[in-house]
């Protein structure tokens, strides 16, 4: 095996290895904020370093590859596309991180009626769905299931869209909730913004695997 | 405007029995560079001393095909003409070891015995020289032995020797696999230079340099041409799977 692929095998690895703490990282942070377990909440903060790290030692590593490999075709595409993918991935991390913040300044429970009224579980569900399908696309080079991301992504979009008006009547019936309420549309904005990275990262996949530039050029809004 | 100057059809060499090159198409546009690369053995040197006719120096080798320059088949022009328009630079620095620098720019006019008033000879050393980036290092001991002079030197000296026939078309053999690192960027920063005014084909077994000179790119495999495209499509999305083993390590 020529070193070159050595090295890219590794980084792949380090790459999921990331995915697999970010996605834990997201299921955390929905279980503390179903259950309004701080202590949960503050393990995610803690991990989220974890997730720093990775990102840096990702960046590291291509670094070192571009330097002393000098990649050509598939190897450049494939790292070109690692550097951006491991970009979003730390913020989904990012992500999972801001919601156990909010698990931790919310003084009360958050109320079990809005989440249900506010479709908030269904689009964290998908969310991860989405992040853990996009982790397989990437693992298995399947580069159809990279472009079924861009139509799950409107799932998320939808109740991103739905969530102000319901947000405002909870707030209108209960001004004492207001706080509470502002938080979970936060929430329901953070988890929307998973959708787009997700979307920027299928696209990755795709440039990676078939050379083909889908970033811009509106095909990732149209193709299924 | 893009024009092709050298055009090769169903080209193919033999060595005796062995059959080098097989049915080579290309062609290649005047003011390019072209790069040539392919493992060993797989008859990018045969080609390019195809283009020039160096091959039938070689004995039992031939070559079958069209070869044209600008229009006209080589095979059918005066070698010695060829020589003229089509120069060439190979491997090793091989200035004349017997010659000052300023004999060795002038070397093909002395050995073709063609005479050349000392003016005009000043004008061609000197408009050579600086052509090949050595003008500068070399004005003041133009009557010193090439061989004293660094690889690098040497090389851009061989160079100077080249452009000294106002040739068409140069072609390189790997011209930089004896030169160190810096005398190496010399040499291809000369080919930037070198396009605006002639055709340039090289053949090198170092990809990153074939990525950085040319504007086209050929690779050559068990005597074929397998892909000729530009070089920035060859080194990010090559077509055909053996050029991306090649180019990225893993062929086998």
């Amino acid at each position: 095996m020529a070193p070159i692929e050595t090295e890219i095998i590794a980084t792949k690895k380090e790459l999921i290895n990331m995915w697999i703490l970010v996605q834990s990282q997201l299921n955390k942070a929905r279980e503390a904020m179903i259950n309004f377990d701080k202590d949960l909440a503050r393990e995610v903060l803690v991990k989220e370093k974890r997730v720093n790290s990775f990102e840096l030692k990702i960046d590291r590593d291509c670094e070192n590859i571009f330097a002393l490999h000098c990649p050509v075709a598939v190897d450049l595409r494939f790292l070109l596309a690692a550097l951006k993918i491991n970009t979003n991935l730390e913020r989904i991390g990012d992500i999972a991180a801001g919601v156990a913040k909010y698990v931790i300044e919310s003084p009360v429970n958050f109320d079990v009626a809005v989440l249900e009224s506010t479709s908030i579980m269904r689009m964290y569900d998908e969310a991860i769905n989405i992040l853990i399908d996009t982790r397989t696309a990437f693992e298995n080079e399947d580069t159809a299931l990279a472009r079924s991301i861009f139509k799950r992504d409107e799932v998320l979009d939808n109740v991103n869209r739905a969530a102000t008006g319901i947000i405002a009547d909870v707030i209108k019936n209960d001004i004492t909730g207001i706080n509470e309420a502002l938080f979970m549309l936060s929430i329901i904005r953070k988890l929307e913004r998973i959708g787009d990275q997700s979307k920027n990262i299928a696209e990755e996949i795709i440039f990676y695997v078939e050379a083909k530039i889908l970033k811009h050029s509106g095909a990732s809004k149209t193709k299924a | 405007m893009e024009s092709t100057i050298v055009s090769a059809e169903n080209i193919n060499a033999y060595y005796g029995e062995s059959h080098a090159i097989k049915n080579i198409n290309i062609k290649i546009n005047r003011n390019e560079v072209v790069a040539m690369m392919g493992p060993s053995g797989c008859g990018k040197t045969t080609f390019l001393r195809c283009i020039n006719r160096m091959h039938e120096l070689i004995p039992n080798a031939r070559a079958e095909g069209v070869m044209k320059l600008d229009g006209e088949d080589v095979y059918k022009m005066n070698v010695i003409y060829v020589r003229y328009k089509i120069g060439m630079v190979f491997q090793r620095p091989n200035p004349f070891p017997n010659m000052s620098i300023y004999e060795n720019v002038i070397a093909g006019y002395l050995l073709n015995g063609i005479s050349v008033p000392k003016a005009d000879k000043d004008v061609i050393v000197e408009k050579s020289l600086t052509s090949a980036a050595l003008w500068n290092e070399v004005k003041d001991s133009l009557h010193k032995k090439g061989t004293f002079l660094s690889g690098g030197q040497q090389q851009r000296l061989c160079i100077a020797r080249a452009i000294a026939m106002q040739p068409d078309v140069i072609l390189f053999d790997e011209p930089t696999s004896a030169l160190d690192p810096i005398s190496t960027s010399s040499v291809e920063n000369l080919f930037h230079e070198l396009k605006q005014n002639y055709t340039l084909i090289i053949v090198t077994h170092n990809m990153q340099q074939a990525a950085r000179v040319s504007d086209r790119t050929a690779f050559f495999y068990l005597g074929e041409l397998v892909e000729f495209d530009d070089t920035k499509v060859m080194f990010t999305n090559p077509k055909d799977q053996r050029t991306q083993n090649y180019i990225t390590g893993r062929f086998s």
